[in-house]
């Protein structure tokens, strides 16, 4: 039985035949319906998001079964046959398993370590479960790839810290402030960047949103969507008092605050920390103003700045994520190679033996002292019972095995006997 | 037994700075409550020690260098492990651990003192050693979390972010323990220096004698207050309570070891016991 991996992602394919296949996948259980009319495929996972659609099967035969799969993909696309050697990756046994595992924990990801991801595999592989197109091998393999997914994520710090700009801003407040609850946000005109920041500010625990803009009326908006206070420009000097952070955005071409303003608002808060975001082009705020104590001002280079200074160190994480990942693969792989028919009964031999030694050896410490013929026909008792029971599950393995799935029979064989102590 | 129980307390110190170093580099949740079990059991000891002193001489063992060093250590370790039940700071963990370790060493290879003059055995005099001495260590902790806050500070400030920034708390967290650790050792102090003057008065006849080590403790108390002062009137936080929090330690230090060692005066240790 052979493990293949075949799929596109965003780095082989570009986004219209991406949006194609997975416009085919649309419903999955139809794609799962199609696949298993193909001969040869054992076991199925099928997974699509906006970055990859992958499928990844088991089979006896690879040669004859992979062109088969291609084809399904091409005609979900409506590809012309001579791009699928250039869009398409195909991966075989440890390299298939090496990809799901990267892939789960988000190595392969655009932005390396999102998390997003593994929870869209589990999504697709519950689906299959409900298909029932999963077996003994996939089952065990995603169990795994779960795993592993969870131990790069808590080991490797590939998921910490910030990497786009709304997010950064959070972890700053975080870092000034300690917890974000019951703490007041401003937020001064209007963009993307800002308002996404606010949400997070808001996710992380701020409790009141205050919105400032140069019309009352979008202000009044965005303060009905983050379920805050509207003000107008002209009271934000005396709103300062109130905030603990400000993120300005706005299109004025002059600053909207000084450093003496703010230095006189910090006598009032009687120094109470403030962490002004300026992400505006041109910047809505003196730079000086970072010169005062206990005031904190970052603009949008200082948090692109920390962003790839984040991503690098993503990067450098991910090679020791690679690591457990390989490390990891190759335990899969063995645990594979075990299960096959000749493996299984040594293995369960051997664990027989084991249990007569140690009982033997209790028995033996209890009864005093014996003569030789005595221990070795107690030894002989102990052996001809338990050959006597292993004699008919070995002799099912060996000749009565149902040649369609030996792998999920061994597997309930290896699980019955408890042959994989974990 | 007495040096056998003060070994044990020795290793586990400086098996907690070990397990807490790690802590700081790989960030193990695990290592950290270890740590928080070895210093623990080891400051239990420790207080065994220091009671079966007292049971057995009916003061405090607080008048030499040595034994006052030993004392020290133990109301740190003591301070920290409240500390870290009210207010945990985990960072702080890696400071205090090295530094009760190298007190306690340093205790332990002064020379032990001869018998103690008896104008000083006496059971008030230990109100006065235990109060002065909490207040240092509530101080050192406040001096701590000063540095720290200082680099954080630094961090968010310059925007260049290093080794520790992911390591150390939030700058409110620390500014928190500032302010705990003033509210807390401001009083304890101000008892010390109450109970030795009362003390004073009944041995020596009079309340206060202008002693180096007498007139530090006075500049560093200054200090304190007007540290608390402006804390509570302005709202003086941050950087400036950091500020401080260091520079009232470093009085503390001069008036605890430098008093001793350079400046000759009734309050140093060398007087306090027959020579000898």
């Amino acid at each position: 039985m052979n493990l293949v991996l075949l799929g596109i992602n965003h780095r082989t394919a570009p986004l219209e035949i991406r949006e194609k296949l997975a416009g085919g996948l649309q419903d999955l259980s139809a794609g799962y319906q199609a696949l298993r009319h193909l001969a040869g495929l054992k076991e199925v996972l099928l997974y699509s998001t906006c970055n990859r659609v992958e499928v990844l099967f088991t089979t006896a035969d690879p040669p004859k079964t992979v062109p088969r799969v291609q084809t399904f993909l091409i005609n979900l696309a409506d590809l012309p046959t001579e791009e699928q050697e250039r869009i398409m990756y195909i991966h075989q046994e440890g390299e298939a398993v090496q990809h799901l595992f990267r892939v789960a924990s988000g190595l392969d990801s655009m932005v390396m370590g999102e998390p997003q991801i593994l929870g869209q595999v589990k999504e697709a592989y519950r689906l299959a479960t409900q298909q029932q197109a999963t077996g003994a091998i996939l089952n065990r393999l995603l169990h795994k790839t779960f795993f592993v997914a969870k131990r790069v994520r808590s080991e490797t710090g590939i998921g910490c810290q910030a990497v786009n700009v709304s997010y950064a801003a959070v972890e700053l407040a975080r870092k000034i402030f300690g917890t974000l609850t019951n703490k007041t946000a401003l937020l001064v005109g209007a963009g993307e960047m800002a308002e996404l920041a606010v949400e997070h500010l808001k996710r992380y625990g701020v409790s009141q949103i205050i919105v400032a803009n140069r019309t009352l009326e979008r202000a009044l908006k965005l303060a009905r969507r983050f379920r805050g206070d509207a003000i107008s420009l002209a009271e934000l000097e005396c709103q300062l008092l109130r905030i603990d952070i400000m993120i300005s955005s706005t299109g004025a071409t002059e600053q909207i605050l000084t450093r003496d303003q703010i230095k006189k608002a910090m006598r009032l808060r009687k120094q109470q920390p403030l962490f002004l975001i300026d992400i505006a082009v041109p910047r809505d705020l003196d730079p000086e103003i970072n010169t005062l104590d206990n005031v904190y001002l970052y603009n949008i280079d200082d948090l692109q700045g920390i962003i790839e200074v984040n991503r690098r160190y993503r990067q450098q994480e991910a090679v020791r994520a690679e690591r457990i990942i390989a490390a990891e693969a190759l335990k899969f792989l063995q645990w594979r190679e075990s299960l096959a028919v000749y493996p299984t009964i040594i293995a369960l031999q051997k664990k027989a033996d084991q249990i007569c030694q140690h009982e033997l050896k209790k028995t033996l410490s209890q009864l005093g002292p014996l003569t030789p013929a005595q221990i070795k026909s107690l030894q002989v008792l102990t052996q001809s019972i338990t050959h006597k029971l292993l004699h008919d599950p070995i002799l099912y393995m060996k000749r009565n095995h149902h040649p369609k799935d030996t792998s999920r029979e061994i597997n309930y064989i290896r699980r019955l006997f408890n042959l994989d102590q974990e | 037994m007495e040096t056998l129980i003060l070994s044990v307390v020795l290793m586990s110190y400086f098996g907690a700075t070990a397990i807490w170093l790690a802590y700081l580099l790989i960030q193990q949740e695990r290592l950290y409550r270890y740590g928080v079990w070895v210093m623990g059991g080891g400051w239990m000891l420790h207080t065994l020690n220091l009671i079966l002193a007292v049971m057995e001489q009916g003061y405090f063992p607080g008048a030499s260098l040595g034994q006052a060093l030993r004392l020290f250590s133990w109301t740190l370790v003591g301070t920290f492990l409240f500390l870290t039940w009210r207010h945990p700071i985990r960072v702080l963990g890696t400071l205090v651990a090295p530094l009760a370790a190298l007190t306690l060493t340093g205790s332990l290879i002064l020379p032990q003192p001869g018998p103690v003059a008896p104008l000083l055995q006496s059971l008030w005099l230990s109100f006065h050693i235990a109060t002065a001495l909490l207040g240092n260590a509530t101080f050192t902790l406040a001096f701590m979390g000063g540095i720290l806050y200082l680099v954080q500070e630094h961090q968010l400030k310059s925007k260049k972010f290093g080794f520790f920034y992911r390591r150390l708390p939030s700058l409110e967290a620390l500014d928190a323990l500032n302010y705990y650790c003033l509210t807390i050792g401001f009083p304890l102090l101000t008892a010390g220096i109450i109970t030795g003057s009362i003390y004073a008065q009944y041995t020596l006849g009079s309340f206060w004698r202008w002693d180096p080590k007498e007139t530090l403790t006075l500049i560093a108390w200054l200090i304190y207050a007007a540290l608390l002062h402006e804390r509570l009137a302005v709202g003086w936080r941050g950087r400036r309570a950091a500020l401080m929090a260091i520079i009232g330690f470093l009085v503390l230090v001069v008036t605890f070891v430098g008093a001793n060692l350079w400046l000759q005066g009734y309050h140093s240790f060398e007087s306090f016991v027959r020579q000898p």
